[in-house]
């Protein structure tokens, strides 16, 4: 921060290419001042939401068919291989065409994005459950639903949050390039517009937002991860 | 409820896993199941425990078996009282494994993760989630196998006397002749599959290491496993 402020005051970094941060702190303060960034961080945050949640149910869906049953392997498994393959940002043109230049796009795009890391960390943590474990589950008798409860999740959860923490890093991602895209509304529309005219601290107020949203998330599913994971830790509950 | 083997094999390909047994185990009787590595040992006791579909001939099961394996195979994210409990039916299943657990001396540790206790704790709260099943037939895999000399003292007295108060019938896998003799009615011996020697031993047997009828029949069955003792 001393550094950059040094160098804006300075002359050594020109404010045409990034400004100092008081000018950046300024250009946030009238945007918080007049609602502009609020009102962009609902409708950014709404896509997100809506986003995430659309793809962690069809990644759990499809990731407790494949990873439970053969035959849902089988048919689900080649496609979302193929969902991987496919670069997200190379199929915004066709759904542009499919979905129009609306929120639904956005929605489903960032739906994708989050879908296929979840997915196939969740499958690989199903397929990697102690067989030895699965005849304890055997010699108990348990039912099908204590067998999922206290076997199947418990184990499969370390690997799937390490694929909710990949996915949400790439749902902040699929918002930016989406809204960068086409946007009339949301974070991405501010920066877009201060391109336009050439602001700068505008842009820059944009990056940091984003930056800390992927922070903020990044740190709630830590949290998680140390609330769920207490029996691999040493400290008594 | 007699438990009854009738020419039963198992193999894979051409491995020989057991061959042609034929083993009757009658109510609260305790045997002991000695041989080589490699002899059929856990396979017997994978057949017993239901575990393994592929055996042929007439097999006749408990119809409650429990088992404690070589290693606890308790589930880490559940703490001792739950592994205890996991699947109990019945009424208060909780308290009985309260109960259970205290049984085996670890009261006081049911809220404990797995990971929290020691090797020979963890084979504790394994012997409990299995006794508090109430089992007809209790099948262990070597469950000693992996203690230090001093703690496998305690738990082979801890099973011999749990089983003076629960009764169940105790087949208990294991390389030690003088454990067998400690804890059992009767050994058998398997070679290659084949049980080649069912031995029951006299009621009024010293349960003393020992004991010098204990170490004359530890060597005989040495001899017979073809250790020159
Ligand atoms: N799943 C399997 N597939 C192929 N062969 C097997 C399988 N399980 C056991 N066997 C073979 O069956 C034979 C008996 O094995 P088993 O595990 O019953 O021996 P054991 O007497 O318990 O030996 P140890 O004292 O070393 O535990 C061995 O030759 C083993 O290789
Ligand atoms: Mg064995």
């Amino acid at each position: 921060m001393a550094t950059w402020q040094l160098a804006s005051s300075t002359g050594a970094l020109p404010a045409t290419t990034i400004g100092s941060p008081q000018d950046v702190t300024a250009a946030a303060w009238v945007l918080i001042e007049d609602g502009q960034l609020s009102h962009a961080l609902v409708v950014s945050l709404r896509r997100v939401v809506l986003g995430v949640l659309l793809g962690l149910a069809l990644a759990t869906f499809f990731g407790l068919v494949a990873g439970l049953s053969p035959w849902g392997d089988v048919l689900l498994d080649p496609p979302m291989q193929m969902a991987r393959a496919i670069p997200l940002y190379g199929v915004v043109p066709l759904f542009i065409v499919w979905f129009g230049i609306g929120e639904s796009t956005k929605v489903i795009l960032i739906a994708l994005g989050v879908m296929v890391p979840l997915y196939l960390n969740l499958t690989a943590a199903l397929r990697g459950i102690d067989p030895e474990l699965s005849e304890v589950a055997d010699t108990l008798r348990l039912t099908r639903w204590e067998r999922l409860r206290h076997l199947v999740l418990p184990a499969a959860l370390p690997g799937a949050l390490v694929g909710l923490r990949l996915s949400l890093a790439v749902a902040w991602l699929v918002l930016i390039v989406s809204e960068t895209i086409n946007a009339e509304s949301g974070i991405g529309f501010i920066v877009n517009n201060a391109r336009t005219f050439l602001q700068n601290d505008i842009i820059v107020v944009g990056l940091l937002t984003y930056a800390l949203l992927g922070l903020a998330t990044d740190y709630l599913v830590r949290r998680m991860e140390r609330r769920a994971l207490r029996w691999q830790g040493g400290a008594t509950r | 409820m007699t438990i009854v083997l009738r020419g039963v094999s198992r193999s894979w390909e051409e491995i020989v896993g057991l061959s042609d047994i034929d083993l009757d185990i009658a109510d609260g009787e305790r045997v002991a199941v000695i041989g080589r590595s490699g002899s059929g040992k856990t396979t017997l006791l994978r057949a017993l425990a239901g575990l393994d579909t592929g055996i042929t001939g007439e097999l006749r099961g408990a119809a409650a078996p429990a088992v404690v394996f070589q290693d606890p195979r308790l589930f880490p994210w559940r703490s001792a009282l739950d592994n205890v409990a996991l699947g109990l039916r019945g009424t208060d299943p909780r308290d009985r494994a309260r109960a259970m657990l205290a049984e085996v001396g670890l009261h006081g540790r049911e809220d404990a993760w797995p990971r929290q206790l020691s090797g020979g704790q963890r084979q504790r709260v394994a012997l409990a989630r299995a006794l508090v099943r109430e089992p007809d037939l209790l099948l262990l895999d070597e469950p000693f196998s992996a203690l230090d000399a001093l703690t496998r003292v305690s738990a082979q007295a801890l099973v011999a006397d749990l089983w003076e108060r629960h009764r169940p019938a105790l087949l208990l896998v294991t390389h030690d002749v003088e454990e067998a003799l400690l804890l059992t009615d009767r050994v058998l011996l398997l070679a290659d599959g084949r049980l080649v020697h069912d031995e029951r031993l006299p009621a009024d047997l010293p349960r003393r290491r020992d004991d010098p009828a204990l170490v004359a029949r530890r060597a005989d069955l040495l001899r017979r496993l073809g250790v020159e003792p």
